[in-house]
């Protein structure tokens, strides 16, 4: 029976190494297939994160042969009977094998505001055209799956996780800032600790989104334009108030970002037993 | 007893799918704080693979004429009785029905951006059961948008997020319950969430059978502890097989291919190219009249769904399911043992706009252009009808300070459900447990916490990793979900029922002793040792009530009990429960349905 070999990377905190593991190919086998068969007959310790099998989760990132990519939406077949390197992401903390520490993410996320919908349009169905929403779905299609994150250098070299909330959440805030019912000016934010001007274009996590967003293109580059339009267009914002270019119908930021959203850490609990 | 740190809440939820997250903003906006707990990362649940749409009759579609479709929570009504095969809870399926619009147009308020009809308004597809366009959706990743609106809503309301944690005990005091005990995923550290009122939003369990649409969660582990702390469970021989999974390549056996397909003309035909739906021996009498009885009908329908019927695709999955199994066993089978399913005459842009993660995901990873070719499909084993007995109005289960919603309660869909009406399920009834259960914690303190439980789990969790020698937990899996997928599947009889019931009797007799390798720390193995356990009960249960119910009747297909019996099994649920160590299982009648709602059904025809 033909095989496929796999280096996997073993280890956690402290340390690991790649061991070679060999399964028997099955027709239509995904990266996360060998994994999966791995951990039910060779070593029932192995961590890897999957839930859907289908792409539509984000669960179960890796990087593969050093590219960060979904297990399950790789196909053994692509690699032509070379052994696969599988390891986990590097732009985050590593708990065992292939699993990292990816909170951060949901922290960042959490500072973001909320949608917080024009008067003219709360309470009432939105009327709204297809050509309207496009845009702003092709955000929306995001499943979180942090490869952007993963491969961005300035997260992943520079490890500058405190000054640049990363490609995903660009997408995300792009997603509300450009959302028909959204009435948050968003850009001070993104200026200051989200930190859109971290981003120097170089359309890396564009690559290896696997839901295709045209990450830098489609959010990143509108988002950075909208800042500089409003700190660097002071002729553009003096014509807007007086009447003279249409007024922005977004309210100025009026909101405080979300205190009150815990991403629960071990250990913060009572003592008790 | 090993330490464990402790959380309090006023309400705490288990499950952070679309059901628990809505659950977290109800009982945020009543007032609590809330904590809530799940097995994987916020926001990977079941709900954010639902692909087709959720189910609300907002009457949205314009026929040719320029009239609206004349669609309304009554019709809404008709259709999920009927296709439950009248096992529903009536005031379960009222609620729902004039509840799902509200909620979805809320969920536009959340911040969900639907796709658009024409007018602007969000659009609607056909589904199979539904007789107008109901399913309001975003392409194929409508449970997507709903878990993301709800995930952001939550976080902007907010909560406790407790990821990677697996509650595996509910403890209670006198009968009530006053918390759950888990594990962390990762250190495989204990933690004990003390409560007011708890809510297990926990979804379904499809992974004791072997070819499923559902993820490593669906191991029923919300259900089973609600079992063990002697609630009772509705219906359980009530399993969907969701009539188009994937048959090939077989690394991608069981994953779905949504029932929207079939929503936008989809055809099943079988090797010898027949439309085999349109067979009158698959029409069941209930539905004679409704549908295309003619290809150019069914054809015609896709562009004036006024002036023809739906083509019998569209039929209620259990009967579509029956047709695709006795086509393979009658020898109609395609290359792999499915039928092919047929959308490229809808052209490449369609599809590529209304289907684009079925395109991908036939692409990517099955080698098929779904544009140029057709789909195999052979059903998969997809949702749990039954569950946990809850009050259709509260939530509440038998259990006081308990509540469930969504997957896990049981009522709504009777013997089989239709499609699309799970994702306003868990908004309508999510919304209804947070607020009950806030109800509950205002009026309550906090109970207390027995340590003799939580010492007594946690030494039922460590057995496998003392244990000197035994299995491996995923052998027993193994074993579990062939005899499940080969003697509890579609068509079942006593006979392979007793077998499936003595393999699993042997199989618990041989989980007493499992042994896995390695320590606490992030170990899938030890985790499959817990979940095989819950998988165990959960199975017995599933065929005990399978074997009780002697008729035919929805997703229950039982060969040697062909006929629905309306007049003695239609006016029953089976409820199980605890027993010490045996599973009672009595017979419980069907709450009378009102005259005023009887009457819907004539106005229908
Ligand atoms: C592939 C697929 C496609 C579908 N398509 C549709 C569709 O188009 N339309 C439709 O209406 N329905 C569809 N469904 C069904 C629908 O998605 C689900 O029934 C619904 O999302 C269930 O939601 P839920 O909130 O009840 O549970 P889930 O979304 O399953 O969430 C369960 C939660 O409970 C947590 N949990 C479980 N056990 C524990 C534990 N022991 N400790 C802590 N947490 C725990 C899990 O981690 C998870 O967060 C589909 C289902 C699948 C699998
Ligand atoms: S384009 Fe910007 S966000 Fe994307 S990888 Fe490059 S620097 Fe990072
Ligand atoms: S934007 Fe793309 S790559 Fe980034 S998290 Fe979302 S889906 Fe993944
Ligand atoms: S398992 Fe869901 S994306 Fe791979």
């Amino acid at each position: 029976m033909e095989k496929v070999t796999l280096r996997v990377f073993r280890g956690d905190k402290t340390g690991g190494e790649m061991v070679t593991y060999e399964v028997p190919k099955v027709p239509g086998m995904v990266v996360l297939d060998a994994i999966h068969q791995i951990q039910k007959e060779q070593d029932t310790t192995l961590a890897c994160r999957w839930n859907c099998k289908a792409a539509k989760c984000g669960s179960c990132s890796a990087e593969i042969d050093g590219k960060p990519r979904l297990m399950c939406k790789t196909s053994v077949d692509e690699f032509n009977g070379q052994p696969i390197t599988v390891g986990p992401m590097r732009a985050f903390p590593l708990l065992r094998d292939l699993v990292t520490d990816v909170s951060w993410n949901f922290k960042m996320a959490a500072k973001i505001p909320p949608l917080q919908v024009l008067p003219e349009m709360e309470g009432k169905p939105f009327v709204l055209q297809q050509v309207d929403v496009d845009r702003v779905q092709e955000y929306r299609k995001c499943i979180e799956c942090f490869l952007c994150q993963d491969v961005c250098h300035v997260i992943r070299e520079h490890n500058r996780k405190d000054a640049f909330f990363g490609p995903r959440q660009m997408v995300r805030i792009a997603g509300l800032e450009m959302h028909p019912a959204d009435r948050i000016n968003r850009r001070e934010q993104l200026k200051a600790e989200a930190g859109v001007g971290m981003c120097n274009i170089t359309k890396c996590c564009t690559e290896v989104c696997p839901e295709h967003i045209r990450i830098t293109d489609n959010a990143i580059i509108p988002l950075k334009e909208r800042v500089a339009d409003d700190y660097y267009d002071p002729v553009a914002g003096l014509l807007r108030s007086i009447g003279v270019l249409p007024r922005e119908k977004k309210a100025p930021f009026n909101s405080v970002p979300n205190e009150q959203t815990k991403i629960a850490a071990q250990g913060t609990g009572k003592k008790g037993g | 007893m090993e330490s464990f740190e402790t959380f309090e809440y006023d309400v705490l939820v288990i499950g952070s799918g679309g059901a628990g997250l809505r659950a977290v903003i109800a009982a945020r906006e009543a007032g609590c704080t809330v904590g809530v707990v799940c097995k994987s990362l916020l926001g990977k649940a079941h709900t954010v693979m639902a692909e087709g749409g959720v189910a609300a009759a907002l009457g949205n579609m314009t026929n040719p004429d320029g009239t609206k479709e004349n669609d309304s929570w009554k019709v809404h009504f008709v259709d999920t009785m009927k296709g439950g095969a009248f096992l529903n809870n009536w005031r379960t399926v009222e609620i729902f029905t004039k509840e799902a619009p509200e909620r979805v147009l809320e969920l536009e308020q959340y911040g969900a951006v639907f796709d658009r009809t024409p007018e602007g308004l969000i659009a609607e597809r056909p589904f199979g059961g539904h007789k107008y366009r109901r399913l309001n959706h975003v392409g194929d990743r409508t449970g997507l948008e709903i878990i993301r609106t709800l995930q952001d809503k939550a976080v902007g309301v907010g909560m406790t997020v407790h990821m990677e944690t697996t509650c595996t005990r509910l403890l209670t005091e006198n009968g009530r319950v006053t918390g759950a005990f888990g594990y962390y995923r990762d250190t495989g550290n204990y933690v004990v969430f003390k409560a007011k009122s708890v809510i297990l939003a926990t979804g379904g369990w499809g992974r004791m059978y072997k070819f499923t649409s559902n993820s490593w969660e669906g191991t029923g582990d919300g259900l089973m502890m609600a079992y063990e702390a002697g609630a009772e469970l509705l219906d359980l021989e009530m399993i969907q097989f969701h009539p188009t999974g994937m048959i090939w390549p077989p690394g991608m056996r069981g994953i779905l291919v949504t029932e929207g397909v079939r929503g936008e003309g989809g055809i099943l035909r079988n090797s010898k190219g027949e439309r085999f739906m349109f067979n009158p021996k698959y029409m069941p009498d209930l539905y004679k009249g409704q549908f295309a009885e003619t290809e150019e009908e069914a054809s015609r329908w896709l562009e004036d769904k006024q002036n023809n019927r739906r083509p019998p695709e569209l039929l209620p999955r259990d009967v579509v399911a029956r047709a695709i199994y006795r086509e393979v066993q009658d020898g109609n089978g395609c290359e792999h043992g499915g039928v092919h399913l047929d959308v490229t005459h809808r052209g490449e842009a369609y599809i590529k706009r209304k289907l684009p993660s079925m395109y991908e995901q036939f692409h990517a990873m099955g080698g098929v252009d779904i544009t140029k070719e057709p789909m195999e499909v052979y059903p998969t084993v997809h949702y749990t009808m039954g569950g946990l007995y809850v009050h259709p109005e509260t939530c509440e289960t038998s259990i006081p300070g308990l509540f469930a919603a969504g997957e896990v309660a049981a009522g709504l869909h009777g013997a089989n459900r239709l499609g699309g009406n799970s994702l306003s399920d868990i908004i309508v009834f999510g919304k209804r447990a947070g607020e009950h259960a806030a109800a509950f914690a205002a009026d309550h303190a906090f109970g207390a916490i027995n340590d003799e439980q939580i010492a007594e789990e946690q030494d039922y969790l460590t057995e496998p990793l003392r244990a000197s020698s035994g299995e491996s937990p995923y052998v027993i899996h193994q074993e579990l979900q062939e005899t499940m997928q080969t003697n509890a599947m579609i068509a079942k009889t006593e006979q392979t029922l007793l077998t499936a019931l003595t393999k699993i009797q042997e199989l618990q007799q041989r989980a007493k002793n499992i042994k896995v390798a390695g320590d606490r720390y992030f170990n899938p193995g030890w985790h499959a040792a817990r979940d095989v356990r819950f998988m165990l009960r959960t199975s017995e249960i599933i065929v005990r009530c399978a074997l009780e119910r002697q008729e035919s009747r929805g997703a229950q297909w039982r060969l040697d009990y062909p006929n629905r019996e309306d007049a003695t099994w239609g006016k029953v649920n089976l409820i199980a429960c605890k027993n010490g160590d045996e599973v009672k299982i009595v017979r419980r009648p069907l709450p009378e349905m009102p005259a005023e709602l009887k009457a819907l059904f004539e106005e229908g025809k």
